[in-house]
């Protein structure tokens, strides 16, 4: 790694100014992505500020129809959340899907949506239950805050604070991970309130995006066949050695198919976990 | 340069360590406790596994000042009065270890999760396994030894 200058901030108000101090700096949360980006020497900030202390960015609660969970909320402590549980069971089931459990024991909500790998989980969730993403200076709906591969609408010194989930009636998430390290080759998270239904896509392109076309046939009758004669469009989708463009379209519709089967089964009330 | 102070296994310790410096670097070469392991440089394999006030981390992917007041074990601190942890005795019986190069990140990993999930199915202890990579046992009997770990702490 190259050198750098570590500090631990123990407010929000620090934390925002040491940012806007050093242009060079960057936040640590979990640094479940950070610390290997930078050990690759693919990273070079000056300074590491580091949130995880700050209780301002801690913190899971259910209040009007709303779950909202701090920033610096662990991976783990999502998946065993009780309110969680209550609240959008499917939404703890993602959390214990990512990674390990080493990753999960220090990895953070706002960490991954920051991050914006293309390939994580909470941005399908955030986007298909049409979250707010909540910074130090504003207010971001989802539809807006993811803008393709590693790229998000945070701006200079800005930082995520919390993530505000409108609870839905039902919501479903299922993922083909890759192998070794657990992120998603593809992955659907679908929701339903009322008569929209939104469809999050992760994995299977240069980032987050909903399948519109699903979304319309779903909303008119919810079962796995409404999807069954629609396509992903392959055009711009990823291509490695994991899989091709087709390949992951494909994948991408059978996870929404697996999905919606679960969903159609399941409140997200119920108690089940959407295992 | 970051101060820091951390408990390992039971000790007090302070180490004056650059910024930069990696967890599992201050436990083998300023404690010079070389039971954890670095087995990858990229957060995968789980050689490097240990506890982090009583959670499994992999200590490549925590920074020396981010232990800071932290109680940490590792493999050096599981056994108690010359009596093997029932983790590691699980693993000596059922050999469920060949280089044993994976073998201190394995039992910190198990120990960990078997906190959770004290009885685990096959299906949880793959789940509960997947940060760890063993290059040499095929881990079937990596499976047989967290059962019979499991079994002998629930007595
Ligand atoms: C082996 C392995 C497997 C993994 N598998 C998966 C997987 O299956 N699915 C998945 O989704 N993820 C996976 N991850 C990634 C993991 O979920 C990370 O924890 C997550 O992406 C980043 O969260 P963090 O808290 O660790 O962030 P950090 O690494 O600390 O930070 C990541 C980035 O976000 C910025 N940041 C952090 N917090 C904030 C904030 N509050 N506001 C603004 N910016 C912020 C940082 O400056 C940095 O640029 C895996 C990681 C590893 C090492
Ligand atoms: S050394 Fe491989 S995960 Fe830490
Ligand atoms: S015993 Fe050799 S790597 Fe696991």
């Amino acid at each position: 790694m190259h050198t750098f200058s570590y500090v631990k901030a123990k407010s929000l108000k620090e934390a925002g100014d040491m940012l806007a101090a050093h242009a060079d700096a960057k936040l640590l949360a979990g640094g479940m992505t950070l610390i290997p980006t930078m050990k690759a020497r693919l990273a070079q900030p000056s300074h590491l500020i580091d949130i995880a202390g700050i209780a301002e960015l801690s913190g899971i609660d259910v209040k009007n129809g709303r779950l909202t969970i701090g920033a610096a909320t662990r991976h783990v402590e999502v998946a065993k959340s009780a309110v969680v549980k209550k609240a959008i069971p499917t939404l703890a089931y993602l959390a214990s899907q990512i990674g390990d459990p080493q990753v999960r024991n220090r990895g953070t909500i706002g960490g991954s949506l920051a991050n914006n790998d293309p390939a994580a989980d909470y941005p399908s969730a955030a986007l298909s239950l049409n979250a707010t993403i909540v910074t130090n200076k504003r207010e971001i709906a989802a539809d807006d805050f993811f803008q393709g591969i590693f790229t998000t609408a945070l701006g200079a010194g800005e930082m995520i604070v919390k993530i505000v989930f409108p609870i839905p009636a039902k919501a479903a998430y299922e993922k083909f991970p890759h192998p070794a390290s657990g992120f998603a080759m593809a992955g659907s998270f679908v929701s339903q309130d009322g008569k929209a239904v939104r469809v999050a896509i992760t994995g299977a392109g240069p980032g987050v995006f909903r399948w519109k076309d699903a979304e319309a046939a779903l909303g008119k009758k919810l079962a796995a066949a409404s999807v069954e004669n629609l396509n992903v469009d392959a055009t711009d989708l990823n291509e490695d050695m994991h899989g091709t463009k087709e390949y992951r379209a494909n994948l991408a519709k059978v996870m929404t198919k697996r999905a919606v089967a679960k969903l159609a089964g399941t409140a997200a009330t119920s108690k089940s976990s959407g295992k | 340069m970051a101060k820091v102070e951390l408990k390992i296994n039971g000790v007090q310790h302070s180490y004056d360590v650059e910024d930069r410096t990696l967890l599992v670097n201050l436990i083998r070469d300023h404690a010079q406790l070389t039971g954890t392991h670095v087995g990858c440089d990229t957060s995968q394999c789980g050689a490097c596994t240990v506890h982090m006030n009583g959670v499994a981390v992999k200590s490549c992917t925590v920074l020396a000042g981010q232990a800071d007041g932290a109680e940490i074990t590792t493999i050096e601190g599981m056994a108690k009065n010359g009596k093997l942890h029932p983790v590691q005795q699980a693993f000596t019986e059922c050999h469920a270890l060949q280089c044993g190069f994976c073998t201190p990140g394995m039992i910190m990993a198990v120990s960990g999760f078997l906190k959770d999930n004290p009885k685990p199915t096959d299906e949880e202890i793959y789940h509960g396994l997947e940060g760890n990579i063993c290059r040499c046992t095929g881990y079937i009997n990596i499976v047989k030894a967290v059962k019979q770990a499991a079994k002998t702490m629930s007595k």
